[in-house]
């Protein structure tokens, strides 16, 4: 059994005739936390998503478990998947179900527990993101925080190998964030899974993660331990990593030259 | 000039080639969800609990235009068949015209502007919040678990929708006929009872909707599934739903009714 969870090589992968993702190689070892950054737009959720098997590669590999996720069939993309749980950027719970069903969910679908078993598991779930008071609400009662906290339950309810969370961090309150960073790291030790995080939150995840990759118009530009990126001298990671608004990610997005756009000076 | 008329042409051919497309991928998607039937019939509480949300919650708006429909038809046949001394004919004109065709057809388009646009609206969403990929994360076929309770629930629906329409259509026909203007009780429903015929009107009719309501079901159904997922897409997909529906349901109205009633 390799040491890693998920390896990409020589990803590539293009929408039509546009290149999202060029080369990509990364790893994920069991048991870690690996976050995946880059500016909004780089590539990041089209990358997940290749992970998922929802999409396939233009070129090169994705591997899940030793498992060649683009080639597989259908039916055993499906088994595959449920070994990976994944948290969505929004949540997407089920929104004419309660909290309860939501997480009950896939207990449901995929195995014949009795219904007494399915209760126990489902509370146990909610109780580890702290939410076991809320079951009986309907998503639309809950914050954008708690939403995310119950996708999460519903996300490890048949307890997967491989986490993978889409911007877990987009929009939370400072309390909100705080919590989400604790449960990504605790669950990921406790359940002794692995999980990968997908965001553009530098200082909160390089709180929690063991190792980080950078990605910048479809290529790695950077990779390492939250120490050593935050050490990194690499324009591109100092500009992320304290938030400069020029570098060599532009302000600005590529348009002709000001003066002559307003009329000031004929060309 | 000639620029001009080649843009025009080329782009009533895109219209054309986008449309075409549409209809093959449409027919694979009704294909797709008659071979991810399985688990709607093992599980049938799902498709008993979409029976409620597309018929039952529909049940108002059929009952009253049922009701209206029959009492307007009560007024206008009484009319018409004074004219020729035939007025005791009226039962029969009332229930075969509703039991024939308004009653399949109204009720189709009824169901469809109700219905329809709620299912499409309801996918395009659960799409645009990424639910529907949720269930595919989750190894759940969104194909199995939501599309196909749908389309069965409404087939289940449509032909149960169409026949309460039309027995209230035929109680509104006699409300008007026999208690408000005095044609005779007796009359009214024996010659209604002697002309209807099992085989040859009733079955067809429910034949009608039960395509009508598939028709109806698998256009709001692929709408909503191929929405694109904003607020702008999903609402462009709502109106499509409708109208296509509404003009597919009349459309296999006639292509139905001359295989139905040739020469008769």
């Amino acid at each position: 059994m390799s040491d890693n969870l998920v390896e990409v090589r020589d990803l590539s992968f293009a929408y039509a005739d546009r290149l999202v993702l060029q080369g990509v190689n990364l790893a994920a070892r069991r048991g870690q936390v690996v976050a995946i950054m880059g500016n909004s737009g780089c590539g990041k959720t089209t990358l997940m998503r290749l992970i998922g098997g929802q999409l396939k590669p233009t070129q090169g590999q994705v591997r899940v478990d030793g498992e060649s996720v683009g080639e597989l069939k259908l039916r055993d993309l499906y088994r595959l998947r449920r070994r990976m749980g994944m948290l969505f950027q929004f949540g997407a719970l089920f929104t004419d179900m309660t909290v309860y069903e939501n997480v009950a969910f896939q207990l449901r679908e995929h195995t014949d527990l009795p219904e007494e078993m399915v209760r126990d598991l489902v509370l146990m779930k909610l109780n580890a993101v702290g939410l076991r008071g809320a079951q009986d609400l309907m998503p639309a009662e809950l914050s954008g925080g708690m939403a995310r906290r119950v996708a999460l339950a519903r996300a490890i309810a048949l307890d997967p190998m491989l986490i993978m969370y889409d911007e877990p961090f987009a929009g939370l309150d400072p309390i909100s964030l705080g919590i989400t960073g604790d449960l990504i790291r605790r669950l990921t030790d406790t359940l002794g899974l692995t999980s990968l995080v997908v965001t553009h939150d530098v200082q909160e995840s390089l709180k929690i993660v063991d190792y980080v990759y950078f990605i910048s118009e479809g290529v790695v530009v950077a990779q390492g331990t939250p120490k050593e990126i935050r050490a990194s001298d690499l324009s591109y990671v100092h500009q992320f990593v304290h938030g400069e608004e020029d570098g060599p990610v532009p302000f600005h997005y590529p348009a002709p030259a000001y003066a002559e756009e307003l009329g000031l000076r004929h060309a | 000039m000639l620029d001009g008329i080649a843009a025009i042409l080329r782009r009533m051919g895109a219209r054309t080639i986008n449309s075409i497309w549409r209809l093959g991928l449409a027919t694979r998607f009704f294909f797709l969800t008659l071979m991810y039937s399985g688990p709607s019939f093992r599980r049938f509480h799902l498709v008993i609990k979409e029976i409620f949300s597309s018929g039952v919650l529909s049940l108002v708006i059929i009952l009253v235009s049922g009701l209206f429909v029959g009492m307007v038809l009560g007024l206008q046949g009484y009319e018409t068949l004074q004219t020729y001394g035939a007025e005791e004919s009226l039962g029969v004109l009332v229930s075969l015209s509703l039991v024939r065709e308004l009653g399949p057809v109204v009720a189709a388009l009824l169901f469809a502007s109700r219905a329809g646009s709620a299912i499409t609206a309801e996918i395009g969403l659960m799409k645009a919040t990424e639910q529907i990929s949720a269930l595919e994360m989750m190894a759940v076929d969104p194909i199995a678990r939501v599309v196909a309770p749908r389309f069965w629930g409404a087939v289940i629906s449509m032909p149960l929708l169409a026949a309460l329409f039309s027995a209230m259509g035929i109680f509104g026909g006699y409300l008007v006929g026999v208690v408000l203007i005095g044609v005779d009780e007796g009359a009214f429903w024996s010659q209604m009872q002697a002309a209807v015929d099992f085989q040859e009107d009733i079955l067809n009719g429910v034949i009608k909707s039960v395509v009508f309501g598939g028709v109806v079901t698998v256009i709001a159904l692929y709408e909503g599934y191929d929405a694109p997922p904003t607020a702008e897409g999903v609402s462009r997909a709502t109106t499509r739903t409708v109208v296509t529906s509404s003009l597919a349901v009349l459309a296999w109205d006639f292509v139905l009714t001359s295989f139905m009633f040739r020469g008769v």
